[in-house]
């Protein structure tokens, strides 16, 4: 920084340089800490991905990885567990997106001013506020052999009741239930907040015009639910590529490894039973990381878009 | 309003309408209630095979037995010893890059903001391996500041998200009028902004909260022992003690559902206001 040295000068030509400096001086612990935790690990992650190591250091306190350039990738292609856990994400990611509708249908169905429907819409958000531990310990409950109410239903229905989590074929979906739960819960909170800001006179418009019901829902209100919808689409897809918890708790990834994820695949690898592959489980994660860049891109597009429209 | 008020249909619609919601409600929270129900039944019914009649008594001694016979209320006090910290820091620190990336334009802003948002969305799997060597280099593996410390860091992206756009919509006449009189940078943020930023901290503080306490996968990888894992890591340490022992599992899961509960309960306004930031233009 110049000192300003001639008195004369010194008020502007100090202003300036508070100006300038202030925002890196107010952003600095900041842009610190997520360098140190989030900027300066994901470039770690990636060249590690590119190594074998199993997180160890040798007596002197050096790095005991050896290179093995794209091996871990080659690797993943072939890895049976790896597809499953590949395909798994992809039913999270198409079933996930089943709390949007969901959502929408119960923030109409909320969307009325009764008595007491404040205390109910917070009742119908209580999954969302409450940790998904607690939510895959609720469902395993109710999903658990021989009497969870799942499995008596089976039942009755049909004469067998079925194990839900105990079934290769079927035990994914079950945890998927479990997991829209909250969301559903959470798209219906976007909601209502946007169907609270649809604008009135429009609605009263086309309802001269005739409009009623699905049409009305599909051409008048869905055009304006838009900000909040693509908040829902962005959460929705991030919430089930992220889907960790539950797989932990109500499965350990099981039967058979049948219900992984990547995100679980890539813990049980880095620092699961089956010993420290740091540079295999980073390249999986790289690949999570690929995926998700795909979602990131575009929200950071369309904000830019915004921003710059301003 | 869409869809049409109730009040303006028919009787028979509005008495459909009353009916439903309560019984939609119970259907919807089905399986809390259930478990609910379960962590006050006594475990001689559960050997039974009572799980839904009628409970031959309510039994509060699970709760007594889970706090006085497992660690389940060190693990509570973990979790905060966590969460609070990291509100506080996250709070703190994104309130000032907040205030840089509204008020300045700097040559770079859209690129730091765009670098916080998207951090944000980023997998933690790709976090874990460098994240977990850090802070066992540091030592600070398996302590409540190492765990609070990378929360911090990585809520800092939302929260600045969060505060940037809630100052970028203050008046910026405020700011240009005290620049005017000459009042230094640090005291326009300090006496100026911070006051006004009174609802955008509420609402921060309440979702971080609920975040921070809700998680689990970071408190897997950060800590280990009784000392320092918090109640989400607790839980499922116990969850693998007690196969099958449902009432004493209810009993945990209900304990570790209230404080966020509660939270939510007391702040709901702000909650909502947090969470829905963005859903309306």
């Amino acid at each position: 920084m110049a000192q300003a040295t001639g008195i004369s000068a010194a008020p502007s030509a100090r202003r300036w340089n508070q100006r300038t400096l202030a925002p890196w001086l107010f952003m600095a612990p900041g842009l610190f800490m997520f360098t140190v935790y989030v900027l300066w690990p994901i470039i770690q992650s990636v060249t590690l991905s590119f190594y074998d190591w199993n997180g160890l250091y040798n007596q002197n306190g050096e790095f005991t990885g050896t290179f093995v350039g794209i091996r871990n990738y080659a690797e993943l292609m072939t890895d049976p567990a790896f597809e499953t856990s590949l395909w798994n994400n992809f039913y999270w990611l198409a079933l996930y997106l089943l709390a949007l509708p969901a959502g929408l249908f119960i923030a109409i169905f909320l969307n009325q001013t009764v008595t007491g429907i404040r205390l109910y819409k917070s009742l119908f958000f209580f999954p969302f506020v409450i940790s998904q531990v607690v939510v895959g310990l609720i469902f395993a409950w109710f999903y658990a052999p021989n009497f969870g109410l799942f499995y008596l239903l089976t039942e009755a229905i049909t004469g067998k009741g079925t194990a839900i989590l105990a079934d290769p074929d079927l035990v994914t979906f079950g945890i998927i239930a479990a997991g829209l739960w909250p969301q559903i819960a959470y798209v219906m909170i976007l909601y209502l907040t946007g169907l609270n800001n649809v604008a009135p006179d429009q609605i009263e418009a086309a309802r001269l015009d005739g409009a009623k019901g699905w049409r009305m829902l599909w051409y008048v209100v869905l055009p304006q639910l838009r900000p909040a919808t693509f908040i829902a689409v962005i959460v929705t897809v991030i919430g089930a590529l992220r889907s960790f918890d539950l797989v932990s708790i109500m499965t350990n990834g099981g039967p058979f490894g049948s219900s992984r994820v990547l995100s679980y695949y890539m813990f049980e690898m880095a620092l699961g039973e089956f010993g420290f592959r740091m540079g295999y489980g980073a390249a999986i994660a790289v690949v999570l990381f690929a995926i998700m860049m795909i979602f990131i891109s575009g929200f950071i597009w369309k904000m830019w878009r915004d921003e710059t429209e301003r | 309003m869409f869809p049409r008020p109730i009040q303006q249909s028919s009787a028979p619609a509005q008495w459909v309408y009353a009916i439903a919601l309560p019984i939609v409600l119970l259907l919807w929270l089905f399986p809390l209630l259930g478990v609910a129900l379960t962590s006050l039944r006594p475990a001689s019914d559960l050997a039974q095979g009572n799980y839904f009649g009628m409970p031959s008594g309510i039994a509060w001694e699970n709760y007594i037995f889970i706090f006085t016979e497992t660690p389940i209320g060190q693990y509570m006090v973990n979790s905060l010893w966590v969460t609070i910290p990291t509100v506080i820091g996250a709070v703190s620190l994104s309130l000032m890059t907040g205030f840089a990336l509204a008020v300045y334009g700097f040559r770079g802003n859209i690129l730091v903001f765009f670098m916080f948002v998207a951090g944000n969305f980023v997998p933690f799997q790709i976090l874990m391996v460098p994240v977990r060597d850090m802070t066992l280099q540091l030592g600070m593996y398996d302590t409540w500041y190492g765990l609070a410390l990378f929360h911090i860091a990585f809520q800092t992206g939302f929260c600045t998200l969060f505060m940037r756009n809630f100052i970028k919509a203050l008046p910026f006449e405020l700011i240009e009028a005290a620049r005017v009189e000459g009042v230094a940078e640090w005291r326009i943020f300090w006496f100026i902004v911070l006051p006004l930023m009174r609802p955008a901290i509420a609402a921060l503080s309440v979702l971080v909260f609920t975040f921070i306490w809700n998680d689990f996968f970071w408190a897997t990888v950060l800590t280990q022992g009784v000392d320092s894992q918090p109640i989400t890591a607790g839980l499922s340490s116990l969850n693998g003690q007690w196969i099958a022992q449902w009432h004493l599992v209810s009993a945990g899961s209900i304990l570790a559902a209230l404080p966020p509960v509660l939270m939510f309960f007391l702040m709901q306004k702000h909650f909502i206001a947090g969470l829905t930031l963005g859903a309306v233009k």
